[in-house]
């Protein structure tokens, strides 16, 4: 199973979640959810004590995975435990991968991150330039690179993300953290033509929070959605209410299902595409 | 002099995509004006900070210390550039080169609030507008220079994530830049961030070292054999002995914050010091390669110091490579002696010096002092300190501190328990 192999069929709906937020056992069965719903892929989130690249909703579901004890021995316990038949991504922050191990450099979390099922990997402090080393350890490992490709993204720094990307690439809708907004931007088309001869997957993420959102980002030529605070939101919200773990994912997979098929209805299936 | 983004190993742009384009041009825009004096940028620069904030500044003989010590002590005074410490050096740098970039809007983060200080007067006098980030633990403690910060006019947001210290201050303020990146120019507030930070503050506070190392010539006819500085992230530091690198005969001595022990609590995720060229680990924080208060994880520690201004897990690049080269000694000095320093430079020189700086003279004494190991004499006959900033902002916490300690130099603080807290 790859990561490309989650967009060949239709349009592609990959979910994100910290990895024990609120808490362990409620966050597996929390990304279960997002398998019933619908995922294709599922980005999931190893929480690090700086994560730069997020808004508010995802740092704050992050603070609660690290309160209620989450580490990196955790994640990959985690990872191992869950029940889904979809690729893994594992999206977190550089200096966690580089820490990991008595071997200085990327390799042996790489090494661990496959053995627990691990497909690829999104590090948003990571930019082509540095990028050598891992992409080094995930190609002898067989797991794939995903890159962010920023409205601000063009020229000599496409191309030398191009080299290195794999699987498929998180096209970034609008400028700034992560968070779900009302508008989705125009910036989608344009970035979309910039990498159109790219020759893996387009998904784009950053501000899609409903179906409507998905159709219309699929229809502008996005090969899948990636969604990651509308959803943190419900966690959060169950959470702050102290609701059962199963109303809060029955939520979650109604959600996933409004996005997949908010994704589908964007590029309906076709035999051959 | 090389652009490369990296000091060895150290260093790097580790940094989201949508600031790599943002930190493209900020690259460009440094190699032209700073380094090349594009348009007169430079001059510009050393025509401002002479006018605006009173450089050159003394190199100035300390009586009673070089008679304590037997050692000729020279205080660099870079307490007495206007806003108080040496941060306008940075700030009215970094403000005037947005001003060439053509940026619209001024965002820093702040931890002592000195940084914050700077880039507020810097903004003003260069009239742009100006927001300032800081933790709201250190607008607590910092609360006179957050009132001067919104005198200057810049906007002061809070910032609650954490322990609502400078790291977290810095996380937001990349945030916002990476939401405002088209208008907006990130006045980072010392040599830490990703390349061309780093390289870029330590040649606008290099002026430091640039007057001292004529001045000391001037009133010895040689270098020093020793420099200290105080070291945070490291921009005072950086600044005192970047003229001094290549003089090998002159040892360099950064002075970190050993805080209340050295000892961490990994469970807790505390580091009860800032001592991260002592202590830390390699790392990336910030988009930089350096050395960290980290756990096994590479989960970021929260570090602790008596010393707002000291109060972070990293440090900069470069002067983790200086350190791992033999180049830098890196020494530490805990809240006690610190404190004890605090009050000895006020009453022996009548300088009254900021927590940060105390610890450069913690070591002096340490190291030079009465009760020093007789063997440990290893400062020399000259030894420069950099007096980084004035003590003014430090008032409150040194009653509380003082009051808690039975602290050699102290005052008597009678008077002050009796008007309990806030009485200033």
């Amino acid at each position: 199973m790859s990561l490309e192999s989650a967009f060949a069929d239709e349009a592609a709906f990959v979910p994100y979640l910290a990895a024990g937020d609120p808490s362990y056992e409620a966050s597996i069965e929390y990304v279960e959810a997002l398998e019933r719903g619908g995922a294709d892929a599922i980005e999931l989130g190893l929480p690090f004590s700086e994560p730069i690249a997020e808004g508010s909703t995802i740092q704050e579901a992050i603070v609660r995975a690290l309160d209620a004890g989450m580490t990196v021995e955790r994640y990959l316990e985690f990872v191992t435990e869950l029940d889904v038949d979809v690729p893994l991504v594992c999206m977190t922050y550089y200096n966690l991968i580089y820490q990991y191990g008595d071997e200085e450099g990327p390799r042996p979390f790489v090494e661990a991150a496959a053995e627990a099922g691990i497909e690829g990997f999104v590090v948003p402090d990571l930019p082509a330039e540095e990028a050598g080393p891992l992409r080094e350890a995930c190609d002898e490992f067989g797991l794939d690179l995903v890159f962010i490709v920023a409205p601000t993204t063009e020229g000599d720094r496409l191309d030398a993300m191009q080299e290195h990307v794999s699987g498929y690439v998180y096209v970034q809708a609008r400028l700034g953290t992560t968070g779900a907004r009302d508008d989705v931007s125009d910036h989608t088309e344009r970035s979309l033509a910039r990498i159109a001869d790219w020759d893996v997957p387009k998904a784009v993420g950053f501000g899609i929070k409903t179906g409507e959102h998905a159709d219309r980002i699929v229809s502008a030529g996005a090969d899948g959605v990636i969604v990651g605070s509308a959803l943190v939101d419900i966690v959060a919200a169950g959470a702050e209410d102290g609701e059962d773990t199963a109303v809060v994912a029955d939520r979650l997979e109604e959600k996933a299902r409004e996005l997949k098929e908010g994704a589908l209805a964007g590029a309906p299936p076709q035999a051959g595409r | 002099m090389s652009t490369d983004s990296k000091f060895g190993e150290y260093g790097g742009q580790y940094v989201p995509e949508a600031l790599m384009p943002a930190i493209e041009e900020l690259t460009d825009a440094y190699e032209r004006y700073v380094l090349e004096n594009a348009e007169g940028f430079m001059d510009e620069f050393h025509q401002r900070i002479a006018d605006f904030g009173g450089r050159p500044l003394p190199l100035q003989h300390a009586e009673q210390l070089s008679e304590r010590y037997d050692t000729a002590v020279y205080l660099k005074r870079e307490d007495l550039l206007h806003g108080g410490a040496h941060k306008l050096n940075n700030a009215l740098g970094q403000v005037l080169l947005a001003k060439y970039m053509g940026k619209e809007r001024i965002i820093a983060e702040t931890g002592a609030g000195q940084h914050g200080t700077a880039t507020a007067m810097a903004a003003a006098h260069l009239d742009m507008p100006c927001e300032i980030y800081m933790g709201e633990t250190d607008i607590a403690r910092q609360r006179p220079n957050v009132f001067r910060m919104r005198t200057n006019g810049a906007e002061v947001n809070p910032v609650t994530t954490g322990r609502g210290t400078l790291k977290e201050a810095i996380s937001e303020t990349m945030r916002d830049w990476a939401t405002t990146v088209e208008n907006t120019h990130y006045v980072i507030g010392s040599v830490v961030g990703p390349h061309p930070f780093p390289a870029m503050v330590r040649d606008f506070q290099a002026v430091i070292s640039e007057e001292a190392r004529e001045q000391i010539q001037e009133k010895e006819g040689r270098l020093p054999d020793s420099v200290l500085a105080c070291a945070g992230g490291g921009s005072n530091t950086m600044g005192t002995f970047h003229h001094f690198v290549d003089d090998s005969e002159v040892d360099l001595y950064a002075v970190e914050a050993g805080g209340s022990s050295l000892d961490v609590d990994e469970e807790a995720g505390v580091a009860p010091n800032s001592a991260s060229l002592s202590t830390g680990e390699e790392g990336v924080l910030h988009g930089a390669r350096t050395k960290l208060l980290q756990d096994s994880d590479g989960q970021i520690m929260e570090s602790h110091s008596v010393s707002a201004g000291l109060d972070y897990a990293g440090v900069g690049p470069e002067l983790a490579h200086l350190v791992d080269e033999g180049r830098v000694h890196p020494v530490n000095v805990p809240d006690e002696l610190a404190l004890e320093a605090f009050h000895r430079l006020s009453q022996d020189e009548g300088i009254i010096p900021a927590l940060e700086t105390a610890h450069a003279f913690g070591y002096l004494e340490a190291m030079e002092g009465p009760d020093s190991d007789e063997t440990s004499d290893d400062l020399g006959d000259i030894v420069v300190v950099n007096v980084s900033g004035r003590g003014d902002k430090d008032l409150e916490t040194v009653i509380e501190e003082t009051g808690n300690r039975d602290l050699d130099m102290a005052p008597d603080m009678t008077l002050f328990r009796e008007l309990g807290g806030g009485g200033l």
